[in-house]
């Protein structure tokens, strides 16, 4: 009984949808800027699949408990 | 709901249980929530024919590699082949480039003017109803309006946007054309945004500003801190989540901008303005390479998808606020 209530803790713990949400913002935020920066082409073309998966992570992380 | 049909019990009574039923079912009507969905059916099938449905099409094309002057050649399923095309291609990243100028210096300036002019609005000052409503009457025309409006100021021989400037300067007002020299072209496109813009700006720190509650200022004169530092220590960090707002709202409506700067300069003189909206529409409605630019309509969508999760992100805390 008392395992089950420290692994539901320690699982919600680790799903605070805060700190992943922060995550996923930093995500897109990096992503735009290495879409529109002018400096390298490589980081332009990775831009497209860091704003996606920042994006997707935002949708999945965003279902996540307070 | 309401029994809408009532059939005598002895008809009811005389059927089979089955049959019985059924027919307690029909007479009784329709539940709340049938009535509910039969309201709601029409937004949605509307929803699913004008949005959902184009953006799943849109997605299937994005990997083929389909021109529309050629619609004769059978589809053909090019995977990720667009998308890599795009994100290889220096003249795309060249107009993301001359986009994301264009976001930063017009909304950069679009903040400081609204934000300037909500704090004169603010001032409550004899006749500030009017003056709101002035200064609010750039916003509420329509971006084709505006670009063929500024399209007329602009013009170097009729237009008065340049005997202005020649009155300031004393250059000779048909020596210079705001949209047709590379120099002045950008800035025009941002000018013109800002006299749009500035004003929606203004009012989301004027909300800002009225939030404020008096006491704090009253209390801040009980301790004689000069206006300068009441600006700096109540004004400016109370309505910074407003401001913040303001920013990403206009960045990503920047960001999709398309019809005051087709109208103004069509992207030119050469590509000096071409934002990437206009490059977009070049490679759909030009050279009709439908694939490509559906790919590329996608990566846009995806952009302008993820800073709106932001957007609502910052509009939650000003609302808990």
């Amino acid at each position: 009984m008392s395992g089950a209530v420290v692994t539901k803790g320690g699982v919600s713990r680790w799903f605070r949808r805060g700190p992943w949400e922060a995550g996923a913002m930093t995500l897109i935020g990096g992503g735009i800027v290495m879409l529109v920066q002018p400096w390298s082409i490589d980081l332009y073309s990775y831009s497209f699949v860091t704003i996606l998966a920042g994006t997707v992570g935002y949708v999945i992380v965003s279902h996540f408990p307070e | 709901m309401t029994t809408i049909l009532q059939p005598d019990d002895a008809t009811i009574a005389g059927m089979s249980e089955p049959a019985r039923s059924r027919a307690t079912r029909r007479v009784r009507g329709l539940s709340d929530r049938a009535i509910a969905w039969l309201f709601v059916a029409p937004t949605i099938a509307l929803l699913l024919a004008i949005n959902i449905f184009p953006l799943v099409w849109m997605i299937r094309l994005s990997f083929t590699s389909l021109n529309l002057s050629m619609s004769y050649l059978p589809l053909r399923f090019v995977g990720l082949d667009n998308f890599r095309d795009i994100l290889t291609d220096e003249d795309v990243w060249f107009r993301l480039q001359t986009t994301a100028q264009f976001v930063i210096w017009s909304v950069a300036l679009q903040v400081v003017i609204g934000y300037g002019l909500a704090l004169l609005i603010n001032r409550q000052f004899r006749g500030h109803s009017f003056w709101t409503t002035i200064i609010l009457l750039p916003m509420m025309l329509s971006p084709a309006v505006v670009g063929n409006f500024w399209t007329l100021l602009l013009q170097p021989q009729i237009g008065p946007f340049n005997y202005v400037i020649s009155l300031f300067t004393g250059v000779p007002p048909s020596s210079f054309s705001m949209t047709g020299q590379v120099a002045l072209a950008p800035w025009t496109i941002v000018i013109v945004d800002t006299w749009m813009w500035a004003p929606y700006v203004m009012l989301i720190c004027l909300a800002g500003l009225r939030s404020i509650p008096d006491y704090i200022y009253e209390a801040a004169e009980v301790d004689r801190a000069s206006p300068w530092r009441q600006f700096w220590s109540i004004t400016l960090p109370m309505t910074v989540p407003f401001l913040m707002l303001a920013v990403l709202f206009r960045a990503i409506e920047n960001f999709k901008m398309f019809d005051m700067v087709n109208l103004l300069t069509s992207g030119g003189p050469g590509s000096t303005t071409e934002l990437v909206s206009i490059t977009l529409k070049r490679a759909a409605f030009e050279k009709w390479r439908t694939g490509y630019s559906s790919a590329l309509a996608i990566i846009l969508f995806v952009t302008v998808f993820g800073a709106a999760n932001i957007y609502v992100k910052a509009l939650n805390k000003v609302k808990q606020r």
